[in-house]
């Protein structure tokens, strides 16, 4: 163990919040949960391409590309917003079990 | 004359016909019966027409009209006659004519009737015109289908039963035919076509007779070529003699057939056989009949004595006369199988006469029939005081039919016997039985229909009417002028049939 | 060698009545019912009448030339003709068939006029006259053509004939029923004769070799009798399975025989055949159609002549049919029964006589039984005829005219009838001078002194003397019981007998004469006078005099003989004089009770015609009805077995169809659905689902990759 903060911990910290968004997408009921997992997981994303960035490849390509990212999952968050504010105006709930009229 | 076509003429004029009678609405019933009477009478004319001027000492095809029809298969269409078939085509056309007249009784769809019955005509001429096999083929089979629906629509209580029968097991026989036919198409030698052009086999039955000799050929599922084709044509034709075994379908089919259709059945169909027998298994498979004789005679001679008896048992008149027609036809497979002069006229004769003498019968029969719904023998009785004229004409027919010389079925009755006794004695002594057992069904029938007290059910019945006259009595006066002076048709046959028999005198 | 001498118009004699016939027979109705009975009569008359006298002109013209010359042919055209095989259309007028035709014509006519009178006012008379004439016809053709073919066509003809007129009042069934039996029986004859014909022709042409038949003389090949009689002689070395050629044809022609000539065993329809008319019973079944077997075998006697063994069979069965036939006559009550058995004994006596070699002899009798018997008949007749119209008088219809029982005195009031039976009863009987007795006694006397028949002649010649003396005693009975004594069905009935018109009286007396003289043409050579009809018929019987052998006996045994014959017919008279004058002998009853058996089996006719039923004709009825099962139940049931296995296989492929093939179609499709089913449920609609299985399926990629 050494005490300077490598890539290591960056990448590891990044899976952890993977996987936190991870288990949040695929276990919790409540739409706007599901969302916040997927905030998460498109985080831990970006902490690898940061981290990847500095350590490895010495630019700033990673650091822009976390940017758009970021942009583009302010977006989609809104997005899925409105979708999920659709979905509430139909089946008064966003329960993800129970709205499942796609399955046909 | 060699070449004429004037054989096509009479065998596609009822054909020519048929659309004219379609177009016709139903209900102009008398113009339909009109113009179907004079389509079947015109051929009747040109018959005449051709008796007249018909050759009776050339022994070759006569009226011959040639060309060349489906060129891939080698198919020509070949009509002509000889003195083999020339009688039966007059036969053809003077039976189908008094049939015709008889149909006016007809009175359903007869715009199907009339056309299935032209339709017929013209399959009947042409298969005794027709020289090419596979011609010959076509025609046998366009006369199955009309007579399909003439029984099965116009006829009695279990027509559907009767048309079927005898549909499938005539086409059964057909396509025993066919298999032959095919073979022998298949193992002919190579000829030229009409027009010069060669060809690797042919159908022309004239060909196949001169020109090949199957008994070299390779075997054929395991048995002599020429043999088993004899058989399976054999079969064929004798289903349509018929023969007995294969007779079966005739009385159900005679029972439930309209009169017409009936008379058309003894008169012409029933030759089918006898003639195919000449022209194709005598003509083309030589050896094989003389090897198969004396199975044709014997079963000839079982024909001639068991359906006699079968008669003697029957309650019913007309399947009494169908039976006596199985009998009549015995006579024909008897006089062939000897190879005698007087046996193959007399079995060509007997072909001619009972063609006279059985539509006679049935017209008779139809006659009562149409009177009073019913041909039981045993429901009548006395009748000859009510009808003394159909009395008198029946007793005519019935005599005929039992031999009595001095009528037209004595002179082929004894020529085939006369024939048949040198070479098989024993058969022809046990078919002579048939004199004693004719004349005792026929006077038997006579007797409860027409003898001891008129039924009190019949005393209101009317004799003969004009038509049924007109249908009756120039049959019947044939059949006296025959008996007493044959020469004119034995004249026309004897050239030919006695040339046939030169190649078999053993 | 004897030559023909061409003739022109020979075939009218057999056209003429057919002519007759078919006008007759196509517009009899019609004129009987516009203009009565007179002209249909007047044309079956006439035609007949004209055919004896043309039949006559050729007589004289034949007696006119040399004996080589007397025979006339007259050949109209080729009735059949297939190559070098020929049967002509031609009449042949020798002495033989001259003798036949004359009789028969001349009886024949009598019998027409006759029939005027005993069929008046029947409905049927046009129908009568018609069928007559067709019988002339017939008849005539048998006699007159010259081939066998030709001979059939009559020989059958007669047949039908036969039958029409038996079963001429056809209302009452039994009298269609004896005419079918007629035919039927004449069938049965046929059978043989036609047999006959086709083992003689062949014969001729050449000979069989172990069931292989060769042609060796086709020039032989004819069916005419002058041109047979040349190759016959050719014919005895020759076997049909070793069989004689000459003795198996002349059997089977003499089968045919017996049923035209009514011998043993085909006899059985002659008595029946007594329901039809009475003229046509003296005209067909006496005179003329009966006779025609006689005439074949005289016809062939260059034949038969060559078969000892035929002409024994024929002789014998001759013998024994005289023989048997009288016993059955003797009791007999219906005098047309009595008259039908007598025919039959009869003709035995005249095949008797051609069985032994006497040709000529036998065709002697032939005439002169034609004379009295149709005498006999007709007066017989002209009796019914009485008591019929004095039975209607009194309404009296259960009464059978023709029983004897009821008859007695007849003679008082019919005398002419009572006289020409008389006539004819000596001339049956054998009364010397009578015509009966010359050809009787003469056949008699041949027979004795045969030596051509393999069974001794004197065995016959006992045969036929007990015939004799028993013909001579029921004929004589008949004569008593129906004429002498006193009318036995009572006075009131016997007022309206009367004797019967004048065409009925004037034939019986013609017959009657001719009964008496007809003797005059057949005198003995003991009495040294001419035989008039040896001399005849020596043209036609001279070939086979030679094969023909006689015992040589003193003229004492011949005179012996010959008054044996007239103490034979004596005493027959005088037996049925004392049993049966004027009905007061009371020993015929007691006869009857002293032998009730004997009795019943001669009165049934021996229970001949029940064996024949019960064996023969019920045999065939239920063989024909068995037939007729196996047609329906097996030959057509293999038929419809067929078919019903074809049913069933095709209900089969059917079933195949449906399930197996259609099955496995729907099978897919069923498969096809359940898995599109079990796909289904991938799309659950929930998104979590949806990432799980991204995240499966890409770890599973990595797994992949790792240990690739």
């Amino acid at each position: 163990m050494t005490l300077t903060i490598g890539l290591t911990h960056y990448l590891v910290v990044a899976a952890l919040l993977f996987s936190l968004g991870l288990v949040c997408v695929l276990g919790r009921r409540n739409a706007i949960g599901l969302l916040m997992g997927i905030e998460m997981i498109l985080n831990s994303a970006n902490i690898n391409l940061v981290a990847f960035a500095h350590y490895i490849v010495h630019d700033i390509t990673g650091q822009v590309f976390a940017l758009f990212v970021i942009v583009l999952a302010a977006a989609e968050a809104a997005i899925a917003m409105a979708i999920v504010l659709s979905i509430f105006r139909s089946f008064k709930q966003i329960d993800v079990t129970t709205t499942v009229e796609l399955k046909e | 004359m060699m070449e004429s076509t004037i054989l096509t003429w009479i065998i596609f004029l009822p054909l020519i016909a048929i659309p004219i009678i379609l177009a016709v609405p139903e209900e102009k019933k008398r113009a339909i019966r009109l113009i179907a009477t004079l389509a079947s009478a015109l051929p009747l004319l040109l018959g005449i027409y051709l008796l007249i001027i018909f050759d009776s000492s050339n022994t070759g095809i006569q009226f011959q009209h040639h060309f060349i029809w489906i060129r891939s298969f080698n198919i020509e269409y070949f009509v002509g006659v000889d003195g083999l078939s020339i009688l039966l085509v007059f036969l053809t056309a003077l039976i189908t004519f008094i049939a015709a007249i008889a149909s006016w009784g007809i009175d359903r769809k007869i715009r199907g009737y009339f056309s299935l019955f032209l339709l017929l005509e013209t399959g009947m001429l042409g298969t005794f015109c027709a020289l090419d096999f596979f011609l010959f083929y076509v025609f046998w089979e366009v006369m199955l289908l009309p007579m399909y629906f003439l029984i099965g629509i116009w006829g009695g209580p279990r027509k559907e039963y009767a048309a079927i029968k005898f549909f499938l097991y005539t086409l059964f026989g057909s396509l025993l035919m066919l298999v032959a036919l095919l073979a022998l198409y298949f193992n002919s030698n190579p000829t030229t076509l009409i027009d010069g052009t060669p060809a690797e086999h042919t159908f022309n039955i004239v060909k196949l007779i001169q020109e090949n000799d199957f008994s070299t050929a390779a075997p054929l599922l395991g048995f002599e070529f020429t043999k088993i084709i004899f058989v399976l044509l054999f079969i064929g034709f004798a289903i349509k003699i018929p023969m007995v075994p294969f007779h079966t379908w005739l009385p159900d089919a005679h029972v439930e057939a309209p009169t017409p259709i009936s008379v058309i059945l003894a008169g012409i169909l029933l030759k089918m056989g006898g003639y195919g027998i000449l022209r194709i298994n005598f003509g083309i498979l030589p050896e094989a009949t003389i090897w198969a004789a004396p199975a044709m005679a014997l079963l000839g001679g079982i024909s001639i004595v068991y359906a006699a008896f079968v008669c003697m048992a029957q309650k019913d008149l007309k399947k009494l006369i169908a039976y006596s027609s199985v009998s009549h036809m015995g006579f024909v497979l008897l006089g062939m199988a000897a190879f005698t002069n007087q046996g193959i006229t007399g079995a060509v004769l007997q072909m001619w006469t009972h063609g006279l003498i059985s539509p006679m019968l049935f017209l008779l029969a139809g006659v009562i029939y149409d009177r009073a719904h019913h041909r039981e023998i045993d429901g009548f009785g006395g009748l000859a005081y009510q009808m003394p004229e159909y009395t008198g004409v029946l007793g005519l027919a019935f005599m005929a039919s039992l031999g009595l010389p001095g009528l037209a079925g004595f002179i082929s009755e004894i020529l085939v016997f006369l024939g048949a006794f040198p070479v098989y004695r024993v058969i022809t002594i046990f078919s002579a039985l048939t004199l004693i057992i004719t004349a005792a069904y026929y006077l038997w029938a006579l007797q409860r229909m027409f003898l001891g007290k008129l039924n009190d059910k019949y005393s209101n019945l009317p004799d003969l009417t004009w038509r049924e006259r007109f249908t009756l009595y120039p049959l019947g006066v044939l059949i006296v002028i025959l008996g007493i002076y044959p020469i004119p048709t034995l004249n026309l046959i004897t050239t030919t049939l006695v040339s046939m028999i030169q190649n078999f005198r053993v | 060698m004897q030559q023909n001498l061409t003739v022109q118009w020979l075939w009218l004699i057999p056209a003429l009545p057919l002519f007759g016939a078919l006008i007759n027979g196509l517009f009899g109705l019609k004129i009987y019912r516009r203009y009565g009975e007179q002209p249909v009569h007047s044309i079956a008359i006439f035609f007949p009448a004209a055919s004896f006298i043309i039949t006559l002109i050729y007589f004289i013209q034949l007696i006119q030339q040399p004996a080589e010359f007397r025979q006339l042919l007259c050949y109209l055209f080729d009735w059949i003709r297939i190559g070098s095989f020929s049967i002509p259309m031609s009449f042949w007028f020798d002495p033989l068939s001259a003798a036949m035709t004359l009789m028969i014509t001349f009886v024949g006519t009598l019998i027409h006029i006759y029939s005027i009178g005993y069929m008046h006012k029947d409905p049927g008379y046009w129908r009568f006259f018609a069928y007559m004439n067709l019988f002339m016809f017939s008849m005539l053709t048998l006699v007159l053509g010259d081939n066998f073919l030709l001979m059939f066509v009559g020989w059958e003809g007669v047949g039908l004939c036969s039958y029409l007129l038996i079963s001429f009042w056809f209302q009452d069934l039994n009298n269609a029923r004896a005419g079918m039996k007629a035919f039927i029986t004449n069938r049965v004859g046929d059978f043989g004769f036609t047999l006959g014909i086709l083992a003689l022709l062949w014969a001729l042409g050449g000979n069989w070799l172990d069931s292989q038949y060769t042609v060796l003389y086709p020039e032989r090949l004819t069916l005419v009798f002058r041109e047979i009689e040349k190759f016959a002689p050719l014919l005895v070395d020759q076997k049909i399975w070793g069989i004689a050629v000459p003795t198996l044809v002349c059997l089977l022609f003499f089968w045919g025989a017996t049923a035209k000539s009514a011998q043993i065993p085909l006899y059985v329809w002659l008595p029946d055949a007594m329901a039809g008319p009475t003229p046509v019973s003296a005209l067909i079944h006496a005179a003329t159609m009966v006779t025609a077997g006689v005439y074949m075998i005289a016809r062939l006697n260059f034949l038969f002549a060559l078969s000892a063994t035929a002409m024994t069979v024929v002789a014998v069965v001759g013998a024994l049919t005289a023989l048997f036939a009288a016993t059955i006559g003797l009791f007999q009550f219906d005098i047309k029964k009595v008259l039908a058995y007598s025919t039959i004994s009869q003709l035995g006596f005249m095949f008797l006589g051609v069985g032994v070699g006497a040709f000529g002899v036998g065709i002697f009798h032939l005439l002169t039984h034609a004379f009295f018997k149709a005498c006999l008949f007709l007066g017989a007749g002209s009796v019914i005829h009485a008591m019929h119209h004095a039975y209607q008088q009194m309404n009296n219809h259960h009464n059978d005219p023709q029983d004897m029982r009821n008859m007695g005195g007849l003679g008082k009031q019919m005398p002419i009838t009572r006289w020409t039976y008389l006539a004819a009863c000596a001339a049956i009987a054998g009364f010397p001078l009578m015509s009966g007795f010359f050809s009787k006694d003469e056949i008699l006397w041949k027979t004795f002194s045969n030596s051509n028949t393999l069974i001794s002649g004197k065995i016959l010649w006992v045969m036929a003397a007990t015939a004799a003396i028993l013909t001579a005693f029921y004929m004589f009975r008949s004569y008593f019981m129906t004429f002498s004594g006193t009318f036995r069905g009572g006075q009131a009935t016997e007022v309206h007998l009367h004797e019967s018109p004048a065409t009925i009286t004037w034939v019986l007396r013609i017959l009657g004469v001719l009964s008496i003289l007809g003797g005059i043409i057949g005198l003995p050579h003991l009495w040294h006078l001419p035989n008039l009809l040896e001399g005849w018929f020596e043209p036609v019987f001279e070939s086979v005099s030679d094969l023909l052998n006689w015992h040589e006996y003193s003229l004492t045994a011949e005179w012996t003989l010959m008054i044996l014959s007239i103490i034979i017919a004596l005493t027959g008279f005088g037996f049925a004089y004392i049993l049966f004058k004027d009905a007061r002998s009371r020993i015929p009853v007691r006869f009857k009770g002293m032998f009730p058996g004997l009795y019943r089996l001669a009165f049934n006719k021996y229970y001949i015609d029940e064996l024949y039923q019960s064996t023969l004709i019920n045999g065939s009825i239920i063989f024909s009805k068995i037939c007729g099962w196996v047609d329906t139940y097996i030959i057509d049931g293999l038929v419809n077995l067929v078919a019903f296995f074809g049913r069933v296989f095709s209900w089969l492929n059917g079933l195949h169809d449906t399930y197996v093939i259609d099955g496995a179609v729907n099978g897919l499709a069923y498969v096809s659905g359940k898995f599109g089913q079990s796909i289904r449920r991938i799309q659950t609609g929930r998104i979590q689902t949806y990432i799980y299985v991204l995240l499966g399926g890409g770890l599973f990629l990595i797994l992949v990759r790792f240990i690739l």
